[in-house]
C-alpha cells in the first residue's frame, strides 16, 4: 500500500485515543508491538484497506483527545487503517475542525456569517480581540483561542460560538459574548449546549395542531424511545413493513414527495431506482449536514425529534433494499449528535434497528458519521467521499449515486426534511399527502426565519405559501423597520426584494420567477442592514468553501470576491460596468461548468443583489467608497 | 525459461495480462513487482480491484507484499521448502486435480512420495512460515477456480534456480492452474524486451523461436540452408560459463552488446580482471558504461526506444512494433547497421538490411512467429506467440493442449519433477550471521547506467537496511555508516531502518555500484543450468565504524 510512514511517533495518550475507537491492534503491522508472527506473517490487502471509511472518525478522535493532529498521531492512524501518510494529511487538511499544527486546547469558532452578523457579531469579534487578543492567537494563559467561523446553523439564536475543547465536549452555545467565551474555556466549565426551544408555532397549543413535520417538536422527551413511542412513534415504520416495500416505495411516489435540499427531485423514483438495482448491498443515507447559511431546520428537528429520523431512515432503508444506513451530521452539531447517537442506541436495544427490526425480518441498521466542517459535503457525492474516508471532493456525474453511490454500491439519500415527510406521508396516505400543498408542491415545507425577525425559528406550512404570509406568521420584522430584502433559499438561493413578497412558495413558482427555496432560509434584512458586506460575507463564504478541486468554481470564487472589493472600495479596474459584466461571466462559467451545485450556485445571490436589489449599482459604491470597509488584505487576515 | 520450456517445451510465461486482472487468486513470489515490475504491477493492481486474492511470498514485506491479502515471510532460499509443503497439504486433503493430472502430466506418483516428508510442521521448521498459514495458503491455492503463480529474481537468481521454477510449476500441474484462461504460471520480465532477446535465440541452447540446437535437427537445416553457412549443433556458453571459460582462457574476446557485467555480475572485482584479461573485448552499448570503459573497441549505439525500428516482445509474448522517432545523436548508429558492417568486414555483405527485412527472413525460419507481419502487428496492436500463420490471432495463453481430448493435439504431456531442498551456498555462521538479500528499487534501473543520469525524489543512493531489532540491538542509527563484509568482500554503506525486514535479515540494491559496490559481496555460485547467480543469499556481517564517517563512502 506504499505506506511511506514518517519516523514521528504516536504518543500514548494518541494511541490510546485510536485504540478507543478501533479497538487494540491486531499485529505489529497495524501498530501493535513487533514478534516473532510480525516477522513471518502480514494480513492486509483488502481487508485492511476496507477500513479506510473510519479515516474520519479516527482523525475525530485524534483532535478532540489531544486538539490537534499532531505527525505521529497521523502515523499511527496510517498504520492501523493502511492509509498512505500523504493521503491522509490531505483529507485532515481538508476539513476545517482539524487542525494538523498544535494550537491552544480550547478553540472557539464565533460565526460571523450572515444571521449573527445581524446579530452583531462584528462588534462581538472587536470585543474579542480587545479583550481575549487577536483572532488566532492564543489567549494570555495559552489555554484558548477564537476564530471566525461560517454559519454554525444557529442563526435563530444569534449570535453563536461553538467550541472545541481538547479532552471535553464540544459546545454550540447561543447569544455569544466575551463571558460565554469565558464560560466555555474554564477549566471546570459546565457550560452545556444550547438546546433549541424555538419552534415558534409549538408554542401556542390552537397553532400546533396544523403541524405535521414538528407535531412532535417541544412535546416528545428526545432522550425517551417510550416517550416517541406513546407519540405515535414507529407506526410509520409498522404500515410501511404491512405494505411491503414496492407499495411503500408507491405511496411515497403516489404522494410525489420532492427532496427538500435544494434539487427537487421525486423521492419515489429515487427510491425506486436504488431498489431495483441489481447490485448489492444498496445503502441509504441521510443527509444531515446542513450548512447553507441560514438554515437550521434539520438540526432543530434533530435536537427536538431524533428518533423521527432514525424511523424514517429505517423505512427508506426497508423500502429500497438497503440493509446499512448512514446517517452524516454536520461536524458543529454537538447536540442533535448526541441526542441522535442516543436514539440510534436505544432502537437499537429496543430492536427497532438490527438483524431483524420489528421482528418483520429484515435487517437494518444506522451508524452515525460526522462532518467535520466542510460545506462542501453537504453535495451528496462529496459527502459519499467523507464517509470512505477521503476528502469530501464532489464526484462527476453519471454515475449517480442510486447506480454507483457510496462505496460504489447503488445509494439512496435523503436530507433530513425529505425523510420526516416520509413518516407523515405512511400515516396519512400517499394520495391524501399529495392533495396538500399545490400542484406541483405537495406537502409541507419547513422555513428557517432569521435575522432581523421578531420570532425567528423554524415554520412549517403548507406550500404555497407566500413569502408575505411567511414573514407575518414570525411576527413581522423586528422593531417594526422597514424591510429591504429577504435572502430566500440560503446563500446559494438569492435575494429578493420587499415588491416580491407575494411571490408563492412553491417549486413550480420558484422556477417560473427565477428565484430558489433552496434550503427554506427566510432571512430578513431591515433598512439598516449592510447589503454589500452580506454579499462580500457570501463571496468570501463560498471562496472558502470551495473544494478546489474544478477549475470555474476554484477560480471563479476567488475573481468574484476580489471583483466585489475593488467595486465596494470604488477602485474598479476599468470602469464600473466593466466589472459587472466581468462578474456576469464568472457567474456564467461557474454556472456552466462547475462540476458540482456550488459552483453553480455560488454567483446567484451575488447576481440577484446586483439585478434585483441595485446593490454594487453606481450609486451605492459612491456611498461606500469612505465606508471604511475594509481592504481586501485585511478582510482575509 | 529453463525451467518452463524443460516442463512446457516452451520457454514463457502462460498467461495474458489480461488474464491477471482477472484471476481469482495470484501467488506473487520472490517479486517486489511494485518497485520491480511497475508496469505489470498495474495489472495486479487491476485485478485486486476486481476482486483478486493476492498472497506474496518474499523474505522482505516489500510495497508488494503491502498490498496483499496476505504475506509470507520465508527464509531465504526455502522457497522448495514452502513449495513442497504447499503440495504435500494440497495432496494429503485430496484437493488436487486428479483428472487434470492422469490426463496431461506425468510421474505424479513419484512426486508426491518425494513431498510426503513436508509435513506442515516441517514446512514451518525450514522456511519460518507459520504451519496454519501454510496450510491456508495451500487450501486457497487449490480451492480458487483460477489461481496464477508469478514469480522473478527472488525465485531465479539462487543456484538452484531451475528447481525453484519447476517446484512452483509441479504446484500448478498438482491442481491444474495452467492451461486455462486466468490460470499459469509466470516469469516476470525486467525488461520490455527480455522475452524477445529469448525470442530471438539470443540464449545459448535455442535458435529463434526456442528451437534446440541440437536436437531440432530440421530446425537447424532451415536456418543452414537460409543462411548459408554450416550450424555447429551444440550448446553454447550461458553467461556464467563465459566468465569460467575466460578464467580458463578458453574465452578470449567477447562482444558485448547492451550489458554491463563490470557493473552487474557477483563478485565483481574478479569480473573486472577476467574482462581486462581478454585479448579482445568490443563494446556496443548507449552509454560509456563501465564495461565500455575496459574494452578495445566501443561501437555507440542507437537507443532501441525511440531511435530504431524493431520489434520487442513482452511478458506476454507479446509483439510489438518500435518506431523510430529520433536520430540517434552523433556517431551512434543503428545495432542492425553496426552488425552488417561488422558482418561485411569479415566478409558478408548484407547490402542496406532494415529492420523489416530481419523481420520477414525471422518469420520464414521461425513458425511460432510465421504469422506476425508488420501490418497484422499494427493491426491487431502487438500479437502474442505462438502465431503459425496470417489467419491465426495469436494465443492468449500457453498450454491450452494439455487440456485436449485428442493425443495428438495434446502432444507431450507435462512431467513433474522431483526437486530438492537445498539452502543457499553462502551459510550463515558467527562470523557471517545477518542474511544479505539483494533487489531493486523503483526509482533506479538494474546498475543505474540508464537511471542515474535522471534524479528522482524516491532516490537515496545506496544503503544497507536493517530491520528495527537489528538497528537497535548494534546501536546503530538511521544514515550511520557501517561496514558490510561477505567472505569476498567488504564495503561501507549508510544504515536504513526497514519495518519490512526482520531480525538477522538485511537488504541492499545493486543500483549505486559507484558509491557502494554490492556486487564485491554476492557469491558466484550458479545454477548449472540457467546460469543465474545467487544474487539472493549472501552471508554477510555489520560491523559499527569506530568514528562515524561523515563523507567518502569507498
Amino acid at each position: 500500500m506504499d505506506l511511506h510512514l514518517t519516523p514521528a511517533v504516536a504518543s500514548v495518550e494518541e494511541r490510546a485515543a485510536v485504540d478507543e475507537l478501533l479497538g487494540a491492534p491486531d499485529s505489529g503491522w497495524h501498530g501493535a508491538e513487533r514478534d516473532e508472527q510480525t516477522h513471518r506473517v502480514a494480513r492486509g490487502g483488502r481487508a485492511a484497506r476496507d477500513e479506510r471509511h473510519l479515516l474520519l472518525p479516527a482523525l475525530h478522535a485524534l483532535q478532540a483527545h489531544t486538539g490537534w493532529i499532531s505527525e505521529g498521531g497521523l502515523n499511527y492512524v496510517c498504520e492501523r487503517l493502511t492509509v498512505p501518510p500523504a493521503e491522509a494529511y490531505g483529507v485532515a487538511t481538508f476539513y476545517a475542525m482539524f487542525s494538523v499544527e498544535e494550537r491552544p486546547p480550547n478553540v472557539v469558532h464565533v460565526c460571523d456569517d450572515l444571521a449573527c452578523e445581524l446579530a452583531g457579531a462584528q462588534q462581538l469579534c472587536d470585543r474579542l480581540t480587545a479583550e481575549i487578543g487577536p483572532e488566532g492567537a492564543p489567549s494570555p494563559d495559552g489555554s484558548s483561542t477564537w476564530k471566525t467561523s461560517p454559519c454554525l446553523g444557529m442563526c435563530e439564536q444569534a449570535p453563536v460560538m461553538f467550541a472545541q475543547r481538547a479532552g471535553r465536549d464540544e459546545v454550540a452555545l447561543a447569544g455569544a459574548s466575551v463571558a460565554t467565551f469565558e464560560a466555555l474555556v474554564a477549566p471546570a466549565s459546565t457550560v452545556t449546549c444550547s438546546g433549541a426551544d424555538t419552534a415558534p408555532q409549538t408554542w401556542d397549543p390552537e397553532e400546533r395542531t396544523s403541524l405535521r413535520l414538528l407535531k412532535r417538536v417541544g412535546v416528545v422527551d428526545p432522550g425517551s424511545f417510550d416517550d416517541y413511542h406513546a407519540h405515535g412513534g414507529y407506526t410509520a415504520l409498522r404500515r410501511a413493513v404491512e405494505l411491503g416495500a414496492e407499495d411503500t416505495i408507491r405511496e411515497v411516489t403516489d404522494a410525489k414527495l420532492m427532496g427538500r435540499g435544494g434539487a427537487a427531485f421525486p423521492t419515489g423514483v429515487k427510491w425506486k431506482a436504488v431498489a431495483e438495482q441489481p447490485v448489492h448491498p444498496h445503502y441509504f443515507v441521510c443527509n444531515a449536514d446542513e450548512s447553507e447559511p441560514g438554515t437550521f431546520k434539520d438540526r432543530v428537528v434533530m435536537e427536538l425529534d431524533p428518533f423521527a429520523v432514525v424511523e424514517a431512515l429505517t423505512i427508506a432503508g426497508f423500502a429500497t433494499g438497503a440493509e446499512q444506513g448512514y446517517l452524516y451530521i454536520r461536524g458543529e452539531y454537538p447536540l442533535a449528535t448526541r441526542r441522535l447517537e442516543h436514539a440510534i442506541a436505544e432502537a437499537r436495544h429496543r430492536g427497532y434497528l438490527g438483524d431483524d427490526v420489528m421482528g418483520a425480518g429484515f435487517g437494518f441498521d444506522i451508524e452515525l458519521r460526522r462532518g467535520a466542517g466542510a460545506y462542501i459535503c453537504g453535495e451528496e457525492t462529496a459527502l459519499f467521499n467523507s464517509l470512505e474516508g477521503k476528502r469530501g471532493e464532489p464526484r462527476n456525474k453519471p454515475p449517480f449515486p442510486v447506480q454507483r453511490g457510496l462505496f460504489g454500491k447503488p445509494t439512496g439519500i435523503n436530507n433530513v426534511e425529505t425523510l420526516l415527510n416520509v413518516l407523515e406521508i405512511l400515516s396519512v396516505g400517499g394520495a391524501a399527502y399529495a392533495e396538500t400543498g399545490t400542484e406541483g408542491s405537495a406537502g409541507p415545507r419547513l422555513f428557517c426565519l432569521s435575522g432581523q425577525v421578531e420570532r425567528p425559528g423554524v415554520y412549517e406550512h403548507e406550500h404555497g405559501v407566500t413569502l408575505r404570509q411567511v414573514i407575518e406568521a414570525a411576527g413581522g420584522m423586528r422593531e417594526g423597520k422597514a424591510l429591504k430584502a429577504v435572502l430566500l433559499g440560503g446563500a446559494a438561493g438569492g435575494f429578493v426584494g420587499p415588491d416580491r413578497l407575494d411571490v408563492r412558495l412553491t417549486f413550480e413558482d420558484a422556477r417560473a420567477g427565477g428565484y430558489t427555496l433552496g434550503s427554506g432560509v427566510v432571512m430578513l434584512f431591515d433598512e439598516d442592514a449592510d447589503l454589500t458586506g452580506a454579499c462580500l460575507r457570501i463571496a468570501r463564504f463560498f471562496r472558502d468553501e470551495s473544494c478546489g478541486q474544478c477549475v470555474p468554481c476554484r477560480v471563479g470564487t476567488v475573481r468574484q470576491e476580489e471583483a466585489l472589493h475593488r467595486i465596494a472600495q470604488g477602485r474598479p479596474l476599468g470602469s464600473h460596468a466593466d466589472e459587472l459584466a466581468l462578474l456576469e461571466d464568472i457567474a456564467q462559467v461557474m454556472r456552466d461548468a462547475s462540476i458540482c451545485g456550488l459552483g453553480q450556485t455560488a454567483a446567484n445571490a451575488v447576481q440577484s443583489a446586483i439585478a434585483s436589489l441595485g446593490v454594487f449599482g453606481r450609486d451605492d459604491t459612491d456611498t461606500l467608497a469612505g465606508d471604511g470597509l475594509p481592504t481586501p488584505t485585511e478582510e482575509q487576515e | 525459461m529453463v525451467g518452463l520450456a524443460t516442463v512446457f517445451g516452451a520457454g514463457g510465461g502462460t498467461s495474458s495480462y489480461e488474464e491477471v486482472e482477472h484471476t481469482d487468486l495470484m501467488l506473487l513470489w520472490g517479486s517486489n513487482a511494485r518497485a520491480a515490475h511497475p508496469i505489470f504491477f498495474h495489472h495486479i493492481l487491476k485485478g485486486i480491484h476486481n476482486g483478486m486474492k493476492l498472497i506474496v511470498v518474499d523474505p522482505r514485506r516489500t510495497e508488494s507484499a503491502e498490498w496483499g491479502d496476505l504475506w509470507l515471510g520465508i527464509d531465504v532460499g526455502t522457497d522448495i521448502a514452502l513449495s513442497n509443503s504447499l503440495a504435500r497439504e494440497i495432496i494429503v486433503n485430496d484437493l488436487h486435480d486428479t483428472a487434470f493430472i492422469a490426463h496431461a502430466t506425468l510421474g505424479f506418483e513419484e512426486y508426491a512420495a518425494s513431498v510426503m516428508g513436508w509435513t506442515l510442521e516441517r514446512g514451518e521448521e525450514v522456511t519460518g512460515v507459520p504451519a496454519g498459514v501454510i496450510r491456508e495458503v495451500a487450501h486457497a491455492y487449490a480451492k480458487a477456480d483460477r489461481a496464477m503463480i508469478c514469480w522473478t529474481l527472488g525465485i531465479t537468481e539462487h543456484h538452484n534456480a531451475v528447481d525453484n521454477v519447476v517446484s512452483l510449476i509441479n504446484l500448478s500441474l498438482l491442481t491444474g492452474h495452467v492451461g486455462t484462461y486466468g490460470s499459469g504460471v509466470n516469469p516476470l520480465r525486467g525488461q520490455n524486451n527480455v522475452q524477445g532477446g529469448g525470442d530471438m535465440g539470443a540464449i545459448p541452447n535455442k535458435l529463434a523461436g526456442f528451437q534446440d540446437i541440437e536436437q531440432d535437427h530440421e530446425a537447424r537445416a532451415r536456418f543452414e540452408a537460409a543462411w548459408d553457412v554450416p550450424i555447429i549443433p551444440a550448446y553454447g556458453y550461458t553467461l556464467t560459463q563465459m566468465f569460467e571459460a575466460m578464467e580458463r582462457g578458453d574465452l578470449t574476446a567477447a562482444y558485448v552488446i547492451g550489458e554491463n557485467p563490470a557493473s552487474s555480475e557477483a563478485d565483481k572485482t574478479h569480473t573486472v580482471k577476467l574482462l581486462e584479461g581478454l585479448d579482445c573485448l568490443i563494446v556496443q552499448d548507449i552509454f560509456m558504461t563501465r564495461t565500455a570503459e575496459l574494452a578495445d573497441v566501443v561501437f555507440p549505439a542507437s537507443n532501441s526506444a525511440f531511435e530504431t525500428d524493431g520489434t520487442v516482445t513482452n511478458s506476454e509474448r507479446r509483439v510489438q512494433r518500435m518506431r523510430k522517432a529520433l536520430d540517434p545523436p552523433g556517431d551512434a548508429k543503428d545495432d542492425i547497421w553496426i552488425i552488417a558492417q561488422l558482418a561485411k568486414r569479415l566478409g558478408r555483405d548484407w547490402g542496406d538490411l532494415t529492420p523489416h527485412q530481419a523481420w520477414e527472413e525471422l518469420r520464414t525460419l521461425s513458425p511460432m512467429h510465421a504469422g506476425m507481419s508488420y501490418e497484422r502487428l499494427d493491426e491487431l496492436g502487438g500479437i502474442q506467440w505462438p502465431c503459425p500463420d496470417e489467419t491465426h490471432p495469436g494465443t492468449k495463453f500457453l498450454h491450452a493442449r494439455l487440456w485436449a481430448d485428442e493425443p495428438a493435439e495434446q502432444g507431450p504431456k507435462a512431467p513433474f519433477s522431483v526437486v530438492v531442498d537445498d539452502p543457499p551456498v553462502d551459510t550463515l555462521t558467527e562470523e557471517f550471521p545477518l542474511r544479505l538479500t539483494t533487489g531493486r528499487r523503483l526509482d533506479s534501473y538494474n546498475t543505474g547506467v540508464q537511471t542515474g543520469g535522471y534524479t528522482s525524489p524516491l532516490r537515496r543512493g545506496e544503503t544497507i537496511d536493517m530491520s528495527p531489532e537489528d538497528v537497535q540491538r548494534m546501536g546503530l542509527a538511521e544514515g550511520e555508516v557501517v561496514a558490510v563484509s561477505s567472505r569476498r568482500g567488504a564495503v561501507r554503506a549508510p544504515v536504513h531502518v526497514d519495518r519490512g525486514l526482520r531480525p538477522g535479515l538485511v537488504f541492499m540494491t545493486f543500483h549505486f555500484p559507484d558509491q557502494v559496490d554490492t556486487n564485491v559481496l554476492t557469491i558466484e555460485a550458479t545454477d548449472p543450468r540457467s546460469g543465474t547467480a545467487e544474487f539472493k543469499a549472501t552471508a554477510v556481517r555489520i560491523d559499527k565504524l569506530p568514528v562515524p564517517a561523515a563523507e567518502g563512502i569507498e
